[in-house]
């Protein structure tokens, strides 16, 4: 317990502070502290005699009090009976001159408002020089080392296209496998109104490999690789690694950028007809279950459903997609700063931002398509 | 428990070692290993109030994991720690005992601090955790703690990663000081600093541990530091304290890494 007793003597006042003043009474004290009057007061006198512990929470309070009695016009400070422990300490802390530095956050809602609505707009234009550039960068770089004038790093490559192609073959199949079942077995039922089931094989079968498979693939890979090429760029850029890479004349973007960019180009359309397969074959499996449509039928009726143009439709799509996820991913990297935090935010970002061009850029092939004729 | 109470009633400012006052820290029979290769073996070591304890040893000795051994980081094979007269139960992880982490501050080496709040918040967080305190007090006393270890008050708002290596750390210092603990390990407190820094944070150590009543633990490489910081050397060598003393008595010692350390170029260098 700590306690403070404080006697109005005349123009004297007089402080006893007793028991303990530490951060576990400091609760307590501080208002008491901060209440004491001093107008009228010309000296101040502290006995300490039934002071116990003393840590600086302490002795910045009692220290607090005698310089707000400073500033009030008292001319004597005296402190009595503090013994020697305390008496370093209360020095050290009276040495301090404090100052409170203001909290920055002063909050102008208008401007504030406007100010965020002004760096969207400049952010989104710089992400597009900051896009454009990168895509400069690797080309200049794929440009110089087909001439023989640079390095293409062709194990740096395949190490990326087992990392984001070949491992990620198990969970594409699979997730393929379910969503062309699910599409089969959902068009089968309604389709069934119409006496018309046996259409479910033209509907999977142009949906999926149009649209659906390279959809899919390009989300999980934004998913599952966008966010490893931000993390791993981020982390080093964190650490000052790619500054060092500079320095040492080696190109970070050759290095880290153009094998990540190369890797998925390449992975993608792969994945894509591996997507592609599993969607038509997780169809014919739920169309044979649930329509009892054997798999000779199937493959009869998707062979006058689909053309060779339906597939291509789709797969071409696939390199443009890998491009967009990697450049998207290491420029968001590229731009992580300082702490752990902006290191979360970024790859967030990164994941986010490529599965949204993914699908605006799908939309556009749709459009093109559509004048195109396909 | 009479150790816990005298050691918590009285801080006595000592200018030397004295091994009449109490032990704060105590290790005994400590063994700890990575896989089959054992980093310490049966391992003793006292710590008595008030005293600034400087633990050198050759790289990779294991001068740091003894430091996370006894802050419960690392886990030990054999041996007890006790600290405050208390026994620490290996089993319970460190963020379980909160009566022991109240009482005691540490500084790693790199700082650690969280990068993601200022360093006022950062300095913050032991008493947001323990304490209930007005959030006027808890600024006053971040700021009070940001002074005492000579930060600019400015550097309050700043976030970690606009600090210098020097300031962060101090900054970190103050964080380890938040609550006022009577123990505090410094983990190579001055690597990376420049040598003028370095001369001030062991100046700033010892004025904290005089007006404080600190006790320190101090992991170090740097001689300067052994000379100017701490009371008591103790000397890791093969996983065990070959040898505790002050500066003059290690010079007397006969031991090839010893000598080598405390004879060397930079040695020489230092003694003039």
């Amino acid at each position: 317990m700590g306690t403070l007793s404080v006697l109005h003597d005349g123009d004297v006042l007089l402080l006893r502070p007793a028991g303990d003043w530490t951060l576990d009474t400091a609760r307590t004290l501080d208002p008491v502290v901060r209440d004491v009057r001093l107008s009228g007061k010309t000296a101040i006198v502290a006995d300490l005699t039934d002071l116990n512990a003393l840590d600086t929470a302490g002795a910045w309070i009692l220290c607090r009090i005698m310089r707000r009695a400073r500033e009030e016009g008292v001319t004597s400070i005296t402190i009595r009976n503090a013994s020697a422990d305390h008496q370093t300490l209360l020095a050290s802390i009276a040495a301090i001159d404090q100052k409170v530095a203001p909290d920055q956050t002063v909050r102008q809602p208008l401007k504030d408002g406007l100010a965020r609505i002004g760096q969207t707009v400049a952010g989104i234009w710089q992400d597009t020089l900051d896009v454009s550039s990168l895509t400069g960068q690797v080309m200049v770089g794929l440009v110089r080392g087909l001439l023989g004038r640079g390095r293409i790093r062709i194990a740096a490559i395949v190490n990326q296209l087992e990392r984001t192609g070949l491992s990620a073959v198990p969970i594409i199949a699979l997730m393929s496998f379910l969503i062309g079942g699910i599409i089969a077995q959902q068009g089968a039922f309604q389709l069934r109104y119409f006496g018309a089931e046996l259409f479910v094989v033209d509907l999977v079968g142009i949906l999926v490999l149009r649209e659906v498979g390279v959809l899919l693939t390009a989300i999980m890979i934004a998913g599952r690789s966008g966010s490893a090429f931000t993390a791993e760029i981020g982390s080093m850029k964190m650490r000052e690694e790619i500054d060092a890479l500079r320095v040492m004349g080696v190109d970070p973007v050759e290095v880290l950028v153009t094998p990540r960019l190369v890797g998925l180009v390449i992975a993608l359309p792969l994945l894509t007809l591996i997507s592609d397969l599993a969607g038509l074959f997780g169809a014919g499996m739920m169309t044979w279950v649930y329509s009892g449509l054997s798999p000779q039928i199937f493959i009869d009726r998707l062979q006058e459903a689909v053309v060779l143009d339906t597939f291509l439709v789709g797969i071409i799509k696939a390199p443009f997609m890998g491009l967009i996820i990697g450049l998207i991913a290491c420029s968001e990297g590229m731009r992580t700063v300082g702490s752990a935090e902006s290191l979360g935010r970024q790859t967030t970002i990164s994941v986010v931002k490529a599965i949204f061009m993914v699908i605006v850029v799908d939309g556009l092939f749709a459009i093109f398509f559509g004048f195109a004729g396909y | 428990m009479s150790t816990e109470e005298t050691s918590s009633a009285t801080r006595t400012p000592l200018n030397g070692h004295d091994s009449a006052q109490p032990v704060v820290l105590s290790v005994r029979g400590l063994r700890v290993g990575f896989g089959t290769r054992d980093i310490l073996k049966s391992l003793d070591l006292d710590l008595h109030q008030g005293e600034i304890l400087g633990v050198v040893g050759a790289s990779g000795t294991g001068k740091s994991v003894l430091l996370r051994t006894i802050i419960g980081l690392n886990d030990r094979q054999a041996g007890e720690v006790s600290v405050f007269g208390e026994v620490l139960d290996p089993a319970r992880r460190t963020g379980g005992r909160g009566n022991v982490e109240r009482r005691w501050g540490v500084l790693f080496q790199h700082g650690a601090l969280i990068s993601s709040l200022t360093v006022k918040q950062n300095i913050q967080i032991p008493m947001r955790e323990h304490l209930a305190l007005p959030k006027a007090l808890m600024d006053e006393l971040a700021m009070l703690k940001l002074q005492l270890v000579g930060l600019p008050e400015d550097a309050a708002n700043k976030m970690p990663s606009e600090l210098s290596g020097g300031m962060i750390k101090r900054a970190s210092l103050a964080r380890a000081l938040a609550l006022d603990p009577e123990l505090v390990f410094l983990d190579e407190p001055t690597s990376g600093l420049d040598p003028i820094g370095a001369a001030a944070f062991d100046d700033l150590i010892v004025k904290l541990r005089d007006t404080l009543g600190l006790t320190v633990f101090m992991v170090t490489h740097d001689l300067g530091s052994l000379e100017a910081a701490c009371d008591r050397i103790a000397v890791l060598v093969d996983g065990k304290v070959l040898v505790t003393g002050a500066m003059d008595a290690m010079k007397q010692v006969d031991h090839p890494w010893v000598r080598d350390y405390f004879y060397g170029v930079r040695a020489r260098h230092l003694s003039g």
